[in-house]
């Protein structure tokens, strides 16, 4: 019997063996780099093989070297970008931690205020861009205005339901030492909230930069969704995409801001042993 | 200071707690009333290690968060040294069902928790916090975070957080219940001998008959629906008490027997 089991076992294994082609064995190496790159090499040599022009789909490299030729003016747009998505996502914290206070320590709030806005979550905040156009005009506002509304409520629910998600055990612990409200709030609320507060600020700040982008598409005068809208109308489709791309890096650098940030001041929550 | 194991004098620090006809009664949502403890008195002399038994929902845990001042009495008097307990008294440390260490804090700073909350020198009691963990056989882990601890070690953690300012009393809330047979009997000891060391009022609440008998002064036998005592048993086993020894001595048979006894006469027990 073991003969067999053993002779099972070793043809399973050749049948791996012979499946495994050296494209999935360097893909098991690199991963999800790896995958990328192949992606982008098909695409270089797709382009010509088909015969597309560079209006219709320019290549990676057209569009990095787009990138890099063009690389003060890409700058300069992310800038107000960059300064609008931080405008906005900073007042949606600046202004939704403490209302997520509010509703956490305060009755009236909590049965009257957060019903109502988890029911205007559902309200799709782009829509609203045009009305923020028509109330605060073509400069800073509308773009701020719809970061700031589209990153408030996933920072308001993150926090409120990392401070209700406190195990109340754990608040009769510190009570038990004689711990004020103020200390419990700090020594232990607040900490324990922190990875739920930060899913919520990583939720957001990829969601203020569409805030800030879809207001640039409305009405602006710079800022990249302003460029991406001018390389779209002058059918430059390789600005267009270095456009897109470089969004993509504005949120990307972000993001990680925030995982830095995260890292200095929230724990690893590990999961329950 | 009196630190010397095996001493019987119990330190001036240790408190004394009285317990006077203290009921206490809870609203449920049907807006009826639970009647949790009837009637209970209890006098703990300073430097007694009691331990009350008794099973689910005879209101031990009752009782014990009525001591910790983390809920108020409905009728009767308690008071620790002499002063009624409204809040958490000053001279009380607890140690819970489960360990409730912080994730985010290191060992250290869980065991200097309570330093913190009471605003006093941390610096002071770093050296005691590390003596602390040295004595349950954690020196190596005072920068390590809960999550690297087994539940054991973590239950260790716990304690030494309690025992932090040597408090005159220690209330434990089945801190063991949690835990695998060998750790829970490796525990048992060192708990004895870190009391012997310390000699505070203890108020040890669990639901095991043996560990109650094996490392008390006092038994107290709790009954259920509502919470009242039914039986006070000094137990008179010299210490240090050795975990194999005794479970073979015929007086510790006896009083495990006599608690035994209580919950078949109860109905708890059924024995077929």
């Amino acid at each position: 019997m073991p003969d067999l089991e053993q002779a099972a076992r070793a043809s399973v294994t050749a049948r791996r063996a012979k499946k495994r082609s050296s494209v999935s064995m360097g893909l098991e190496t690199f991963g999800s780099v790896g995958l990328a790159l192949i992606v982008l090499v098909i695409w270089q040599f797709a382009v010509p093989l088909l015969g597309l022009s560079e209006f219709v789909l320019p290549t990676p490299w057209a569009i990095a070297r787009r990138m890099v030729t063009d690389a003060p003016l890409l700058a300069t747009h992310g800038w107000y970008t960059l300064l609008e998505v931080v405008a906005g996502f900073g007042a949606a914290v600046l202004a939704g931690v403490p209302l997520a206070l509010a509703i956490f320590y305060s009755r009236v709030f909590e049965r009257a205020v957060y019903p109502l806005l988890v029911a205007l979550q559902t309200v799709p905040k782009i829509s609203l861009a045009p009305l923020l156009v028509l109330y605060l005009g073509y400069g800073w506002g509308p773009k701020i205005g719809l970061a700031f509304l589209i990153s408030f409520f996933p920072i308001v629910i993150a926090t409120v339901v990392g401070l209700q998600s406190l195990d109340k055990a754990l608040v009769n612990m510190v009570r038990s030492m004689g711990a004020s409200e103020r200390q419990t709030f700090f020594k232990l609320r607040l900490p324990a909230a922190m990875p739920s507060i930060f899913g919520g600020l990583k939720v957001a700040i990829s969601l203020a930069v569409i805030g800030a982008i879809i207001g640039e598409y409305i009405a602006a005068e710079r800022g990249l969704g302003y460029l991406q809208l001018q390389a779209n109308q002058q059918f430059d489709t390789t600005l267009n995409f270095a456009t897109v791309v470089s969004i993509s890096l504005l949120g990307v650098l972000l993001y990680f801001g925030i995982v830095l940030l995260e890292g200095k001041v929230s724990y690893r929550k590990e999961s329950a042993t | 200071m009196n630190t010397t194991p095996g001493n019987a004098q119990p330190p001036a620090r240790s408190a004394a707690v009285s317990v006077t006809d203290v009921s206490k009664s809870y609203t449920v949502r049907a807006g009826e009333d639970v009647l949790a403890l009837e009637s209970v008195d209890l006098d703990i002399a300073p430097g007694t290690f009691v331990a009350v038994v008794g099973p689910s929902g005879c209101g031990k845990s009752t009782l014990l968060s009525l001591l910790a001042g983390l809920i108020p009495l409905t009728t009767g008097k308690l008071t620790i040294d002499g002063e009624d307990v409204v809040k958490p008294h000053p001279k009380s440390g607890v140690v819970f069902q489960s360990d409730l260490l912080l994730d985010w804090r290191s060992v250290l700073d869980n065991v200097l928790l309570p330093i913190e909350i009471k605003k006093l020198n941390r610096k002071v009691y770093i050296d005691r916090a590390r003596e602390l963990l040295a004595q349950v056989g954690l020196e190596g882990f005072a920068d390590k975070f809960p999550s690297e601890l087994s539940g054991g070690m973590r239950q260790r953690v716990a304690i030494c957080r309690a025992l932090i300012q040597e408090p005159g009393l220690l209330l434990m809330d089945e801190p063991f219940g949690a835990l695998d047979a060998l750790t829970r009997e490796q525990m048992i000891m060192d708990l004895q001998t870190m009391w012997l060391r310390l000699r505070n009022t203890v108020l040890f609440i669990t639901h095991g008959i043996d560990e109650a008998v094996f490392l008390a002064d006092r038994v107290v036998v709790m009954s259920p629906r509502p919470g009242r005592v039914d039986l006070d048993l000094a137990i008179e086993i010299p210490r240090p008490r050795r975990w194999n020894e005794v479970h073979e001595d015929a007086s510790f048979q006896r009083y495990v027997r006599q608690v035994r006894g209580i919950f078949e006469a109860k109905g708890v027990l059924v024995s077929h």
